[in-house]
């Protein structure tokens, strides 16, 4: 009987969790959507959650921040030292700040913030949720007669949303910063100088379309981790399922949405 | 401690269930439960691990949505509200987890806190204060105000999450095994705290449990669900006597008495 059971039945097997899969898929695509209708229609109608927004700000901001700080000037010292050989082949040593500047400001910084934030908040939005639905507290927020969506899913979306375009920035000014002491300790070059070489190829488009890229990822890093939390499976299992889909879920889409995006820009250039 | 003469009003019913069913998949639960809970009675609910206790009370409090049959709670159909009747006919219900639910991140105070200043929006710091003072003092856990649920025993929790259901003094309780997986000393503390709650809160109460002696001491009614169904409803006497054979076993294996 054992045996039996234990023989393979490959074939069939591999079929039916392909189906299972691929169906899997669509009806999560399909959820993710309602949860995006639900979110538009309960954030933005009164009562607003303020105070909650506010304090979710806040925690967005002090879990990534240090990470952020030491990233940001990383990637800008690294990434202006790397760079060197190539323009000093050219003699175009000069042209380090606009470069450096050009791919901080339209590529690295938002990127770089949301892959961060995508492991830090999102993660742990994630893991705050499932639990919260696991151990049957967002049922007790319900019968209590709060709105657990409007409480705990609209104010973290809406407050991801808000900071990690003011992260995106302080990314910037970060990675402006290492990129600076790479030139400085290299090439001499002022602090004005660099600041005015650094802002100077910079158009109006290249803001514009960071901060919508950094609304979006923002956007995106807060419903993935609430979706995977709100609708995590029962049981502790759910709890590290939830932490790690959310973050594996919104790198991948914070990369697909980068190209789109920048497809779509750079057609305005 | 004995149970004091409960002050029962047989001629009004709180909560009204007809033909009550609910499936999961394929798999069903409730298969047409009637049930009625008088005005300051205590109802307990008792049935084997899995037997759709917990969905009932969901059922109820408008969790779950039932497949089919209608749940009538203090005159409202729960199926058929909108959200905000919804919600204002929950917050004249208690309900106490089988998990007790504290929130996690909030300490007792502001655990307790927490559906007073959603829903009373006007009422100022001091009456907040001298409101979870009182539930706190109800329960006999004063002391705990400060700490955070994670530090709390099993039986502190239980409390707490009562208290905290307390505080917006609701008409109907509903208890998922306030006394699961403690031991017999609490469980008594537990089981006087709720015919303490129905005697200072006026509340009629379904007391889900697989706990005899909480039934026993606690239940005005005891209603035997098994299989689906309602198989006997009574005092407890009525239902302990009985020879039917599906209820029988439940009585010798669980009472030690
Ligand atoms: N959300 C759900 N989805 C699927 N099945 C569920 C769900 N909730 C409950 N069930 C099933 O319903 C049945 C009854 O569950 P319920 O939690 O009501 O049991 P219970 O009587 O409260 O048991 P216990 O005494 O262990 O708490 C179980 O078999 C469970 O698997
Ligand atoms: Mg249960």
């Amino acid at each position: 009987m054992n045996t039996e059971n234990n023989t393979p039945a490959p074939a069939q097997k591999k079929d039916n969790t392909i189906k299972r899969r691929i169906t899997g898929f669509f009806t999560d695509l399909y959820k993710i959507h309602l949860f995006i209708v639900r979110f538009f229609k309960e954030a933005f109608v009164p009562p607003f959650e303020f105070k909650e927004i506010v304090r979710q700000c806040y925690e967005v901001g002090v879990r990534s921040f240090a990470l952020i700080s030491v990233t940001g000037f990383i990637v800008g010292f690294i990434f202006t030292k790397q760079s060197r050989p190539s323009l000093a082949s050219f003699g175009a040593n000069s042209w380090l700040p606009s470069l450096v500047s050009i791919a901080i400001m339209r590529a690295l910084a938002p990127l770089v913030t949301a892959l961060i934030a995508s492991g830090k908040v999102g993660s742990s939005i994630g893991a705050e949720l499932s639990s919260m639905r696991v151990t049957e507290q967002i049922d007790a927020m319900e019968v209590s007669g709060t709105n657990p969506f409007k409480f705990l899913v609209c104010t973290r979306v809406l407050a991801t949303t808000l900071a990690i375009p003011i992260l995106a920035t302080y990314t910037a000014l970060i990675g402006m910063l290492g990129g600076y002491l790479n030139v400085s300790m290299n090439e001499g070059v002022s602090y004005t100088a660099f600041v005015d070489q650094f802002f100077r190829p910079l158009m109006f488009l290249d803001f514009t379309s960071s901060l919508i890229k950094s609304i979006v990822f923002g956007f995106t890093i807060g419903i993935v981790g609430c979706y995977q939390g709100f609708y995590s499976k029962e049981g502790t299992e759910g709890v590290g399922k939830a932490a790690n889909g959310a973050v594996v879920t919104a790198m991948f889409l914070v990369f697909i949405e980068e190209i789109i995006i920048v497809q779509i820009t750079s057609n305005f250039r | 401690m004995e149970k004091a003469k409960a002050n029962i009003d047989y001629t009004k019913t709180v909560i009204s269930i007809r033909g009550l069913e609910k499936s999961f998949e394929d798999f069903a639960v409730l298969r047409g439960i009637d049930l009625d809970l008088h005005q300051g009675e205590n109802l307990v609910v008792l049935g084997r691990s899995g037997s759709g206790k917990s969905v009932l009370i969901k059922l109820i409090s408008g969790l779950l949505k039932p497949d089919k049959g209608t749940i009538e709670v203090l005159g409202k159909d729960v199926c058929c509200l909108s959200d905000k009747e919804l919600r204002e006919l929950r917050i004249r219900m208690g309900f106490s987890f089988q998990s007790s639910a504290l929130y996690d991140s909030m300490t007792v105070r502001k655990n307790l806190e927490f559906p007073l200043v959603r829903n009373q929006k006007q009422l100022g710091r001091k009456e907040i204060d001298a409101a979870v003072e009182s539930v706190l003092d109800a329960v006999g856990l004063s002391q705990t105000i400060n700490q955070m649920p994670a530090e709390l025993s099993g039986g502190q929790r239980k409390r707490i999450g009562i208290a905290r259901t307390l505080i917006l003094n609701p008409e109907i309780m509903l208890y998922d095994e306030p006394t699961g997986g403690l031991d017999p000393i609490t469980c008594t503390e537990i089981n006087d705290l709720i015919n303490e709650v129905q005697q200072r809160y006026h509340t009629s109460s379904i007391i889900i449990t697989h706990d005899l002696t909480c039934a026993k001491s606690t239940g005005d009614r005891i209603a035997m669900l098994i299989d689906g169904k309602f198989q006997r409803t009574g005092s407890f006497e009525e239902v302990f006597e009985t020879k039917d054979e599906r209820i029988k076993p439940f009585f010798d294996y669980n009472f030690i008495q």
